[in-house]
Protein backbone atom coordinates (compact mmCIF):
# COMPACT_ATOMS: atom_id res chain seq x y z
CA UNK A 1 0.00 0.00 0.00
CA UNK A 2 1.15 3.50 -0.83
CA UNK A 3 1.14 5.88 2.15
CA UNK A 4 1.39 9.62 1.53
CA UNK A 5 4.79 11.16 2.18
CA UNK A 6 5.87 14.74 2.79
CA UNK A 7 9.01 16.58 1.86
CA UNK A 8 11.30 16.53 -1.14
CA UNK A 9 9.82 19.64 -2.75
CA UNK A 10 13.14 21.08 -3.79
CA UNK A 11 14.41 17.75 -5.14
CA UNK A 12 11.21 17.23 -7.13
CA UNK A 13 11.34 20.76 -8.52
CA UNK A 14 14.92 20.30 -9.62
CA UNK A 15 14.20 16.85 -11.06
CA UNK A 16 11.48 18.36 -13.24
CA UNK A 17 13.81 21.18 -14.22
CA UNK A 18 16.40 18.59 -15.20
CA UNK A 19 13.73 16.73 -17.19
CA UNK A 20 12.89 19.95 -19.08
CA UNK A 21 16.58 20.55 -19.75
CA UNK A 22 17.11 16.98 -21.04
CA UNK A 23 13.96 17.29 -23.13
CA UNK A 24 15.35 20.38 -24.83
CA UNK A 25 18.72 18.68 -25.36
CA UNK A 26 21.86 20.47 -26.61
CA UNK A 27 20.99 24.13 -27.23
CA UNK A 28 23.06 24.26 -30.41
CA UNK A 29 20.48 21.98 -32.05
CA UNK A 30 17.14 23.43 -33.26
CA UNK A 31 14.09 22.91 -31.05
CA UNK A 32 11.86 20.30 -32.73
CA UNK A 33 8.50 21.78 -33.79
CA UNK A 34 5.08 20.18 -33.34
CA UNK A 35 4.59 20.46 -37.11
CA UNK A 36 7.76 18.40 -37.63
CA UNK A 37 6.59 15.77 -35.16
CA UNK A 38 3.08 15.59 -36.66
CA UNK A 39 4.35 15.29 -40.22
CA UNK A 40 7.65 13.40 -39.95
CA UNK A 41 6.88 11.11 -37.00
CA UNK A 42 3.26 10.69 -38.10
CA UNK A 43 2.89 7.03 -37.18
CA UNK A 44 3.95 7.65 -33.57
CA UNK A 45 1.44 10.50 -33.46
CA UNK A 46 -1.24 8.16 -34.85
CA UNK A 47 -0.50 5.61 -32.15
CA UNK A 48 -0.81 8.27 -29.46
CA UNK A 49 -4.20 9.28 -30.89
CA UNK A 50 -5.41 5.67 -31.12
CA UNK A 51 -4.37 4.55 -27.64
CA UNK A 52 -4.97 7.97 -26.09
CA UNK A 53 -8.47 7.51 -27.56
CA UNK A 54 -8.53 11.12 -28.75
CA UNK A 55 -8.33 12.22 -32.37
CA UNK A 56 -6.28 15.44 -32.40
CA UNK A 57 -2.94 15.41 -34.26
CA UNK A 58 -1.67 18.65 -32.68
CA UNK A 59 -2.34 17.48 -29.12
CA UNK A 60 -0.77 14.10 -29.83
CA UNK A 61 2.34 15.81 -31.25
CA UNK A 62 2.56 18.03 -28.18
CA UNK A 63 2.21 14.98 -25.92
CA UNK A 64 4.98 13.24 -27.88
CA UNK A 65 7.30 16.19 -27.40
CA UNK A 66 6.45 16.65 -23.73
CA UNK A 67 7.02 12.92 -23.10
CA UNK A 68 10.42 12.99 -24.86
CA UNK A 69 9.13 10.38 -27.31
CA UNK A 70 7.90 7.98 -24.58
CA UNK A 71 4.68 6.84 -26.26
CA UNK A 72 2.94 5.42 -23.20
CA UNK A 73 3.69 8.60 -21.25
CA UNK A 74 2.33 10.62 -24.20
CA UNK A 75 -0.81 8.46 -24.29
CA UNK A 76 -1.20 9.07 -20.54
CA UNK A 77 -1.00 12.86 -21.13
CA UNK A 78 -3.67 12.70 -23.84
CA UNK A 79 -5.97 10.61 -21.63
CA UNK A 80 -5.52 13.12 -18.81
CA UNK A 81 -6.41 15.96 -21.20
CA UNK A 82 -9.63 14.31 -22.34
CA UNK A 83 -10.91 14.04 -18.79
CA UNK A 84 -10.78 17.85 -18.54
CA UNK A 85 -12.87 18.56 -21.65
CA UNK A 86 -16.69 18.50 -21.77
CA UNK A 87 -18.35 16.02 -24.11
CA UNK A 88 -20.80 17.59 -26.55
CA UNK A 89 -22.26 14.37 -27.92
CA UNK A 90 -21.78 11.47 -30.31
CA UNK A 91 -21.09 11.19 -34.01
CA UNK A 92 -23.12 9.14 -36.42
CA UNK A 93 -21.22 5.86 -37.00
CA UNK A 94 -18.52 6.48 -39.60
CA UNK A 95 -19.04 4.77 -42.97
CA UNK A 96 -15.80 3.07 -44.03
CA UNK A 97 -17.31 1.96 -47.35
CA UNK A 98 -17.23 5.63 -48.41
CA UNK A 99 -13.58 6.08 -47.41
CA UNK A 100 -11.20 8.14 -49.58
CA UNK A 101 -8.72 5.32 -50.01
CA UNK A 102 -5.01 5.80 -49.34
CA UNK A 103 -4.22 2.10 -49.12
CA UNK A 104 -6.26 -1.01 -49.71
CA UNK A 105 -5.04 -4.58 -49.92
CA UNK A 106 -6.57 -8.01 -49.71
CA UNK A 107 -4.69 -11.23 -49.07
CA UNK A 108 -7.68 -13.35 -50.04
CA UNK A 109 -8.86 -11.90 -53.37
CA UNK A 110 -6.44 -11.08 -56.14
CA UNK A 111 -8.89 -9.34 -58.46
CA UNK A 112 -11.36 -7.40 -56.40
CA UNK A 113 -13.41 -4.44 -57.68
CA UNK A 114 -11.43 -1.25 -57.14
CA UNK A 115 -8.18 -3.23 -57.11
CA UNK A 116 -5.29 -3.37 -54.71
CA UNK A 117 -3.53 -0.14 -53.81
CA UNK A 118 -0.33 -0.40 -51.80
CA UNK A 119 -0.22 3.25 -50.73
CA UNK A 120 2.67 4.26 -48.48
CA UNK A 121 3.83 1.00 -46.92
CA UNK A 122 6.86 -0.63 -45.30
CA UNK A 123 5.79 -3.91 -46.96
CA UNK A 124 8.30 -5.18 -49.55
CA UNK A 125 11.08 -2.93 -48.22
CA UNK A 126 14.28 -4.79 -47.37
CA UNK A 127 14.54 -3.45 -43.83
CA UNK A 128 18.09 -2.28 -44.47
CA UNK A 129 19.06 0.90 -42.63
CA UNK A 130 19.55 3.73 -45.10
CA UNK A 131 22.38 6.08 -44.08
CA UNK A 132 21.65 8.33 -47.09
CA UNK A 133 18.28 9.31 -45.55
CA UNK A 134 20.02 11.90 -43.38
CA UNK A 135 19.61 15.21 -45.18
CA UNK A 136 18.78 13.57 -48.52
CA UNK A 137 16.67 15.23 -51.21
CA UNK A 138 13.53 13.11 -51.52
CA UNK A 139 11.66 13.01 -54.81
CA UNK A 140 7.93 13.72 -54.99
CA UNK A 141 5.49 10.80 -55.01
CA UNK A 142 4.59 9.33 -58.40
CA UNK A 143 1.10 9.99 -59.75
CA UNK A 144 -1.19 8.07 -62.07
CA UNK A 145 -4.55 8.82 -63.62
CA UNK A 146 -7.58 7.95 -61.56
CA UNK A 147 -10.25 6.05 -63.42
CA UNK A 148 -13.94 5.98 -62.58
CA UNK A 149 -13.79 2.35 -61.52
CA UNK A 150 -11.50 3.40 -58.65
CA UNK A 151 -14.45 4.97 -56.86
CA UNK A 152 -16.26 4.02 -54.81
CA UNK A 153 -14.43 1.07 -53.38
CA UNK A 154 -16.74 -1.50 -51.78
CA UNK A 155 -15.59 -3.38 -48.69
CA UNK A 156 -14.54 -6.94 -49.54
CA UNK A 157 -16.90 -8.30 -46.91
CA UNK A 158 -19.84 -6.57 -48.63
CA UNK A 159 -18.88 -8.13 -51.97
CA UNK A 160 -19.01 -11.61 -50.49
CA UNK A 161 -21.94 -11.19 -48.16
CA UNK A 162 -24.62 -12.00 -50.73
CA UNK A 163 -23.21 -15.49 -51.26
CA UNK A 164 -23.46 -16.14 -47.52
CA UNK A 165 -20.10 -17.93 -47.63
CA UNK A 166 -18.95 -15.42 -45.07
CA UNK A 167 -20.92 -14.09 -42.13
CA UNK A 168 -22.47 -10.63 -42.45
CA UNK A 169 -21.80 -7.57 -40.32
CA UNK A 170 -24.76 -8.38 -38.08
CA UNK A 171 -27.71 -6.13 -37.46
CA UNK A 172 -27.81 -3.34 -34.95
CA UNK A 173 -30.50 -3.89 -32.37
CA UNK A 174 -33.12 -1.18 -32.77
CA UNK A 175 -32.58 1.57 -30.19
CA UNK A 176 -29.94 -0.42 -28.28
CA UNK A 177 -27.65 1.59 -25.99
CA UNK A 178 -24.04 1.72 -27.15
CA UNK A 179 -21.80 0.74 -24.23
CA UNK A 180 -19.20 3.29 -23.18
CA UNK A 181 -16.35 2.25 -20.89
CA UNK A 182 -15.43 5.91 -20.26
CA UNK A 183 -18.77 6.33 -18.49
CA UNK A 184 -19.42 2.92 -16.89
CA UNK A 185 -16.66 0.63 -15.62
CA UNK A 186 -16.35 -2.65 -17.53
CA UNK A 187 -18.28 -5.61 -16.19
CA UNK A 188 -18.24 -9.17 -17.45
CA UNK A 189 -19.41 -10.73 -19.65
CA UNK A 190 -18.90 -7.70 -21.91
CA UNK A 191 -20.76 -7.36 -25.19
CA UNK A 192 -18.98 -6.81 -28.50
CA UNK A 193 -19.48 -3.01 -28.56
CA UNK A 194 -17.56 -2.67 -25.28
CA UNK A 195 -14.96 -5.20 -26.37
CA UNK A 196 -14.30 -3.30 -29.60
CA UNK A 197 -14.05 0.02 -27.73
CA UNK A 198 -11.54 -1.51 -25.30
CA UNK A 199 -9.50 -3.07 -28.11
CA UNK A 200 -9.51 0.15 -30.18
CA UNK A 201 -7.73 1.98 -27.34
CA UNK A 202 -5.74 -1.05 -26.14
CA UNK A 203 -1.98 -1.35 -26.18
CA UNK A 204 -0.63 -2.35 -29.57
CA UNK A 205 2.11 -4.55 -28.12
CA UNK A 206 -0.23 -6.42 -25.81
CA UNK A 207 -2.80 -7.05 -28.56
CA UNK A 208 -0.07 -7.98 -31.03
CA UNK A 209 1.23 -10.64 -28.63
CA UNK A 210 -2.27 -12.00 -28.05
CA UNK A 211 -3.04 -12.01 -31.78
CA UNK A 212 0.22 -13.85 -32.41
CA UNK A 213 -0.67 -16.38 -29.73
CA UNK A 214 -3.88 -17.28 -31.62
CA UNK A 215 -1.80 -17.94 -34.75
CA UNK A 216 0.56 -20.18 -32.79
CA UNK A 217 -2.26 -22.42 -31.67
CA UNK A 218 -3.62 -20.84 -28.50
CA UNK A 219 -7.21 -20.73 -29.86
CA UNK A 220 -6.65 -21.48 -33.51
CA UNK A 221 -8.79 -19.45 -35.89
CA UNK A 222 -6.76 -19.79 -39.10
CA UNK A 223 -7.04 -16.15 -40.18
CA UNK A 224 -6.75 -14.42 -43.57
CA UNK A 225 -6.70 -10.70 -44.20
CA UNK A 226 -9.91 -10.15 -46.15
CA UNK A 227 -9.08 -6.50 -46.46
CA UNK A 228 -7.05 -3.69 -44.93
CA UNK A 229 -7.98 -0.15 -45.88
CA UNK A 230 -6.52 3.17 -44.78
CA UNK A 231 -8.00 6.55 -45.62
CA UNK A 232 -10.18 9.49 -44.71
CA UNK A 233 -13.77 9.10 -43.58
CA UNK A 234 -16.33 11.79 -42.97
CA UNK A 235 -17.57 12.55 -39.44
CA UNK A 236 -21.20 13.59 -39.13
CA UNK A 237 -23.18 14.67 -36.10
CA UNK A 238 -26.88 15.17 -35.68
CA UNK A 239 -27.94 18.66 -34.68
CA UNK A 240 -31.33 18.37 -32.98
CA UNK A 241 -32.07 22.11 -33.38
CA UNK A 242 -31.58 21.85 -37.14
CA UNK A 243 -33.16 18.44 -37.65
CA UNK A 244 -30.40 17.18 -39.93
CA UNK A 245 -26.87 15.79 -39.72
CA UNK A 246 -23.89 18.04 -40.36
CA UNK A 247 -20.47 17.00 -41.58
CA UNK A 248 -17.82 18.36 -39.19
CA UNK A 249 -14.70 17.18 -41.02
CA UNK A 250 -12.71 14.06 -41.78
CA UNK A 251 -10.54 11.67 -39.82
CA UNK A 252 -8.02 9.08 -40.98
CA UNK A 253 -8.67 5.51 -39.90
CA UNK A 254 -7.32 2.02 -40.59
CA UNK A 255 -9.77 -0.86 -40.90
CA UNK A 256 -8.97 -4.57 -40.96
CA UNK A 257 -11.44 -7.29 -41.93
CA UNK A 258 -10.02 -10.62 -40.78
CA UNK A 259 -11.69 -13.67 -42.28
CA UNK A 260 -11.31 -16.73 -40.10
CA UNK A 261 -12.07 -20.39 -39.66
CA UNK A 262 -15.49 -21.46 -40.81
CA UNK A 263 -18.19 -22.70 -38.55
CA UNK A 264 -20.98 -25.08 -39.25
CA UNK A 265 -23.40 -27.09 -37.20
CA UNK A 266 -26.45 -29.31 -37.66
CA UNK A 267 -28.54 -26.14 -37.87
CA UNK A 268 -26.23 -23.74 -39.76
CA UNK A 269 -24.33 -24.36 -43.01
CA UNK A 270 -20.53 -23.84 -42.94
CA UNK A 271 -19.50 -20.23 -43.22
CA UNK A 272 -16.36 -18.14 -42.69
CA UNK A 273 -16.46 -16.08 -39.50
CA UNK A 274 -14.85 -12.67 -39.00
CA UNK A 275 -12.89 -10.42 -36.69
CA UNK A 276 -12.88 -6.64 -36.96
CA UNK A 277 -10.24 -3.98 -36.35
CA UNK A 278 -10.64 -0.21 -36.55
CA UNK A 279 -8.16 2.37 -35.24
CA UNK A 280 -7.46 6.09 -35.55
CA UNK A 281 -4.78 7.09 -38.05
CA UNK A 282 -2.55 4.73 -40.01
CA UNK A 283 -2.09 1.77 -37.69
CA UNK A 284 -2.27 -1.42 -39.63
CA UNK A 285 -0.42 -3.72 -37.20
CA UNK A 286 -2.76 -2.60 -34.43
CA UNK A 287 -5.89 -2.99 -36.60
CA UNK A 288 -4.78 -6.52 -37.58
CA UNK A 289 -4.01 -7.51 -33.98
CA UNK A 290 -7.36 -6.05 -32.88
CA UNK A 291 -9.25 -8.08 -35.48
CA UNK A 292 -7.52 -11.32 -34.40
CA UNK A 293 -8.35 -10.69 -30.76
CA UNK A 294 -11.91 -9.60 -31.59
CA UNK A 295 -12.46 -12.93 -33.33
CA UNK A 296 -10.91 -14.92 -30.46
CA UNK A 297 -13.14 -13.08 -27.97
CA UNK A 298 -16.25 -14.14 -29.88
CA UNK A 299 -15.76 -17.69 -28.54
CA UNK A 300 -18.90 -17.49 -26.38
CA UNK A 301 -21.03 -16.44 -29.36
CA UNK A 302 -19.85 -19.41 -31.45
CA UNK A 303 -19.97 -21.91 -28.58
CA UNK A 304 -16.20 -22.46 -28.71
CA UNK A 305 -14.32 -23.76 -25.67
CA UNK A 306 -12.42 -21.00 -23.90
CA UNK A 307 -9.00 -22.61 -23.63
CA UNK A 308 -6.54 -19.81 -24.42
CA UNK A 309 -5.66 -16.38 -22.97
CA UNK A 310 -6.84 -14.51 -26.10
CA UNK A 311 -10.35 -15.95 -25.67
CA UNK A 312 -10.62 -14.97 -22.00
CA UNK A 313 -12.40 -11.62 -22.15
CA UNK A 314 -11.86 -10.70 -18.52
CA UNK A 315 -8.13 -11.35 -18.88
CA UNK A 316 -7.82 -9.54 -22.23
CA UNK A 317 -10.02 -6.54 -21.51
CA UNK A 318 -8.67 -5.98 -17.99
CA UNK A 319 -5.05 -5.89 -19.13
CA UNK A 320 -5.07 -4.27 -22.58
CA UNK A 321 -5.08 -0.66 -21.39
CA UNK A 322 -1.50 0.58 -21.14
CA UNK A 323 -2.40 3.63 -19.03
CA UNK A 324 -4.04 1.42 -16.41
CA UNK A 325 -1.21 -1.09 -16.64
CA UNK A 326 1.53 1.48 -16.31
CA UNK A 327 -0.27 3.22 -13.47
CA UNK A 328 -0.35 0.09 -11.37
CA UNK A 329 3.09 -1.21 -12.32
CA UNK A 330 4.81 2.17 -11.98
CA UNK A 331 3.23 3.04 -8.64
CA UNK A 332 5.46 0.34 -7.17
CA UNK A 333 8.43 2.73 -7.34
CA UNK A 334 6.74 5.35 -5.16
CA UNK A 335 7.57 5.30 -1.43
CA UNK A 336 6.15 2.17 0.23
CA UNK A 337 8.21 2.60 3.40
CA UNK A 338 5.48 2.07 5.99
CA UNK A 339 4.05 -0.91 4.17
CA UNK A 340 7.44 -2.52 3.71
CA UNK A 341 8.40 -1.81 7.32
CA UNK A 342 5.35 -3.74 8.49
CA UNK A 343 6.24 -6.70 6.30
CA UNK A 344 9.84 -6.55 7.46
CA UNK A 345 8.67 -6.78 11.09
CA UNK A 346 6.46 -9.70 10.18
CA UNK A 347 9.28 -11.61 8.47
CA UNK A 348 11.60 -10.94 11.47
CA UNK A 349 8.99 -12.33 13.87
CA UNK A 350 8.39 -15.39 11.68
CA UNK A 351 12.12 -16.06 11.44
CA UNK A 352 12.43 -15.79 15.23
CA UNK A 353 9.63 -18.30 15.66
CA UNK A 354 11.22 -20.59 13.07
CA UNK A 355 14.59 -20.42 14.81
CA UNK A 356 13.03 -21.12 18.25
CA UNK A 357 11.11 -24.05 16.80
CA UNK A 358 14.14 -25.65 15.07
CA UNK A 359 16.22 -25.10 18.22
CA UNK A 360 13.52 -26.89 20.27
CA UNK A 361 13.34 -29.73 17.77
CA UNK A 362 17.16 -30.02 17.80
CA UNK A 363 17.06 -30.24 21.60
CA UNK A 364 14.34 -32.91 21.53
CA UNK A 365 16.26 -34.96 18.94
CA UNK A 366 19.41 -34.78 21.07
CA UNK A 367 17.58 -35.92 24.19
CA UNK B 1 -26.64 23.92 -52.52
CA UNK B 2 -28.40 22.98 -49.31
CA UNK B 3 -27.47 24.55 -45.97
CA UNK B 4 -26.33 21.12 -44.81
CA UNK B 5 -23.81 20.98 -47.64
CA UNK B 6 -22.64 24.56 -47.04
CA UNK B 7 -22.01 23.75 -43.37
CA UNK B 8 -19.92 20.73 -44.41
CA UNK B 9 -17.74 22.98 -46.58
CA UNK B 10 -17.47 25.60 -43.82
CA UNK B 11 -16.23 22.89 -41.42
CA UNK B 12 -13.36 22.21 -43.83
CA UNK B 13 -12.45 25.86 -44.48
CA UNK B 14 -9.21 26.98 -42.87
CA UNK B 15 -8.82 30.12 -40.80
CA UNK B 16 -7.08 31.97 -43.61
CA UNK B 17 -9.95 31.33 -46.03
CA UNK B 18 -12.57 32.38 -43.46
CA UNK B 19 -10.69 35.57 -42.55
CA UNK B 20 -10.12 36.37 -46.21
CA UNK B 21 -13.82 36.06 -46.96
CA UNK B 22 -14.72 38.20 -43.95
CA UNK B 23 -12.25 40.85 -45.10
CA UNK B 24 -13.88 40.86 -48.52
CA UNK B 25 -17.37 41.29 -47.03
CA UNK B 26 -18.80 44.75 -47.92
CA UNK B 27 -19.15 45.85 -44.31
CA UNK B 28 -18.43 43.94 -41.08
CA UNK B 29 -21.52 41.80 -40.33
CA UNK B 30 -23.30 42.76 -37.14
CA UNK B 31 -23.61 39.58 -35.06
CA UNK B 32 -23.92 38.55 -31.43
CA UNK B 33 -22.70 35.34 -29.86
CA UNK B 34 -25.43 33.04 -28.52
CA UNK B 35 -23.09 30.24 -27.44
CA UNK B 36 -19.34 29.79 -27.40
CA UNK B 37 -17.11 29.54 -29.26
CA UNK B 38 -16.20 26.64 -27.00
CA UNK B 39 -14.03 23.53 -27.26
CA UNK B 40 -15.05 20.02 -26.23
CA UNK B 41 -15.22 16.42 -27.35
CA UNK B 42 -17.40 14.29 -29.59
CA UNK B 43 -17.41 10.51 -29.13
CA UNK B 44 -16.82 9.01 -32.58
CA UNK B 45 -18.57 5.79 -33.44
CA UNK B 46 -17.76 2.95 -35.77
CA UNK B 47 -19.72 -0.19 -36.66
CA UNK B 48 -18.72 -3.78 -35.91
CA UNK B 49 -17.60 -5.36 -39.17
CA UNK B 50 -17.99 -1.98 -40.90
CA UNK B 51 -21.79 -2.11 -41.20
CA UNK B 52 -23.06 -3.80 -38.03
CA UNK B 53 -23.92 -2.60 -34.53
CA UNK B 54 -22.35 0.73 -33.51
CA UNK B 55 -19.52 0.94 -30.97
CA UNK B 56 -17.59 3.82 -29.45
CA UNK B 57 -14.27 4.13 -31.26
CA UNK B 58 -12.76 7.07 -29.36
CA UNK B 59 -13.22 10.80 -28.99
CA UNK B 60 -12.20 13.78 -31.14
CA UNK B 61 -11.75 17.42 -30.19
CA UNK B 62 -14.29 19.83 -31.63
CA UNK B 63 -15.03 23.53 -31.44
CA UNK B 64 -18.55 24.90 -31.78
CA UNK B 65 -20.32 28.23 -31.82
CA UNK B 66 -23.76 29.75 -32.33
CA UNK B 67 -24.21 33.37 -33.48
CA UNK B 68 -27.17 35.59 -34.41
CA UNK B 69 -27.03 38.32 -37.02
CA UNK B 70 -28.77 41.61 -36.29
CA UNK B 71 -31.08 40.67 -39.18
CA UNK B 72 -32.15 37.60 -37.15
CA UNK B 73 -30.49 34.60 -38.85
CA UNK B 74 -28.92 32.13 -36.40
CA UNK B 75 -25.73 30.46 -37.55
CA UNK B 76 -24.24 27.27 -36.08
CA UNK B 77 -20.92 25.50 -36.38
CA UNK B 78 -19.24 22.41 -35.03
CA UNK B 79 -15.81 21.62 -36.49
CA UNK B 80 -13.08 19.06 -35.76
CA UNK B 81 -10.13 20.52 -33.83
CA UNK B 82 -9.83 23.18 -31.15
CA UNK B 83 -9.75 26.35 -33.24
CA UNK B 84 -12.30 28.63 -31.55
CA UNK B 85 -11.86 31.48 -34.03
CA UNK B 86 -12.52 29.09 -36.89
CA UNK B 87 -15.69 27.86 -35.15
CA UNK B 88 -16.89 31.44 -34.59
CA UNK B 89 -16.31 32.43 -38.21
CA UNK B 90 -17.87 29.20 -39.55
CA UNK B 91 -21.01 29.94 -37.49
CA UNK B 92 -21.02 33.54 -38.74
CA UNK B 93 -20.82 32.39 -42.37
CA UNK B 94 -23.54 29.80 -41.79
CA UNK B 95 -25.77 32.69 -40.70
CA UNK B 96 -24.69 34.86 -43.61
CA UNK B 97 -25.31 31.97 -46.01
CA UNK B 98 -28.97 31.90 -44.93
CA UNK B 99 -29.24 35.58 -45.86
CA UNK B 100 -26.96 35.79 -48.89
CA UNK B 101 -26.10 32.31 -50.11
CA UNK B 102 -24.66 33.41 -53.48
CA UNK B 103 -22.20 35.86 -51.91
CA UNK B 104 -20.90 33.31 -49.39
CA UNK B 105 -20.68 30.79 -52.18
CA UNK B 106 -18.67 33.13 -54.39
CA UNK B 107 -16.28 34.54 -51.77
CA UNK B 108 -15.71 31.44 -49.71
CA UNK B 109 -17.32 28.09 -50.45
CA UNK B 110 -16.15 27.88 -54.07
CA UNK B 111 -12.54 28.52 -53.02
CA UNK B 112 -12.67 25.95 -50.24
CA UNK B 113 -14.23 23.35 -52.50
CA UNK B 114 -11.58 23.89 -55.15
CA UNK B 115 -8.80 23.45 -52.60
CA UNK B 116 -10.41 20.29 -51.20
CA UNK B 117 -10.97 18.82 -54.67
CA UNK B 118 -7.29 19.45 -55.47
CA UNK B 119 -6.18 17.68 -52.30
CA UNK B 120 -8.47 14.72 -52.88
CA UNK B 121 -7.32 14.42 -56.49
CA UNK B 122 -3.67 14.55 -55.51
CA UNK B 123 -4.07 11.80 -52.90
CA UNK B 124 -6.09 9.68 -55.33
CA UNK B 125 -3.44 10.06 -58.05
CA UNK B 126 -0.57 9.25 -55.71
CA UNK B 127 -2.49 6.21 -54.47
CA UNK B 128 -3.40 5.13 -58.01
CA UNK B 129 0.34 5.03 -58.86
CA UNK B 130 0.71 2.25 -56.26
CA UNK B 131 -1.95 0.02 -57.86
CA UNK B 132 -0.63 -3.53 -57.95
CA UNK B 133 -1.53 -6.64 -59.91
CA UNK B 134 -0.34 -9.81 -58.28
CA UNK B 135 0.10 -12.91 -60.44
CA UNK B 136 -0.35 -16.37 -59.06
CA UNK B 137 2.60 -18.41 -60.27
CA UNK B 138 2.05 -21.93 -61.55
CA UNK B 139 4.29 -24.18 -59.51
CA UNK B 140 6.22 -27.17 -60.95
CA UNK B 141 4.18 -29.81 -59.17
CA UNK B 142 0.96 -28.57 -60.82
CA UNK B 143 2.19 -29.39 -64.33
Amino acid sequence: MYVAVKGGERAIRNAHRLLADKRRGPRNLPDITLEQIASQLALSVDRIMAEGSLYDRDLAALAMKQARGDLIEAIFLVRAYRTTAPRFGFSEPIDTSKMSIERRVSATFKDLPGGQLLGSTFDYTHRLLDPTLQGAEIEQAARADVTDEDRPMPRVTDLLAHEELIEGDGEAEEGAEVGDLTREPLSFPAERDLRLQTLARGDEGFLLGLGYSTQRGYSRTHPFVGEIRVGMVEVEIEIPELGFTVSIGEIQVTECQMVTQFQGSAKAPPQFTRGYGLVFGQGERKAMAMSLVDRALRAREFGEDVVAPAQDEEFVLSHSDNVQSTGFVEHLKLPHYVDFQAELDLVRRMRREYEDRTADEGKEAAE
Amino acid sequence: MMRQEAMGVLARANLEELRGALGAWPEPPDAESLRGPEAGLIMLRGRAGGGGAPFNLGEATVARATVRLSSGEVGFSCVLGRDLEKARLAALFDALWQREAEVVDMHLLTLVRERLAGQIERTAEETAATRVNFFTMIRGEDE
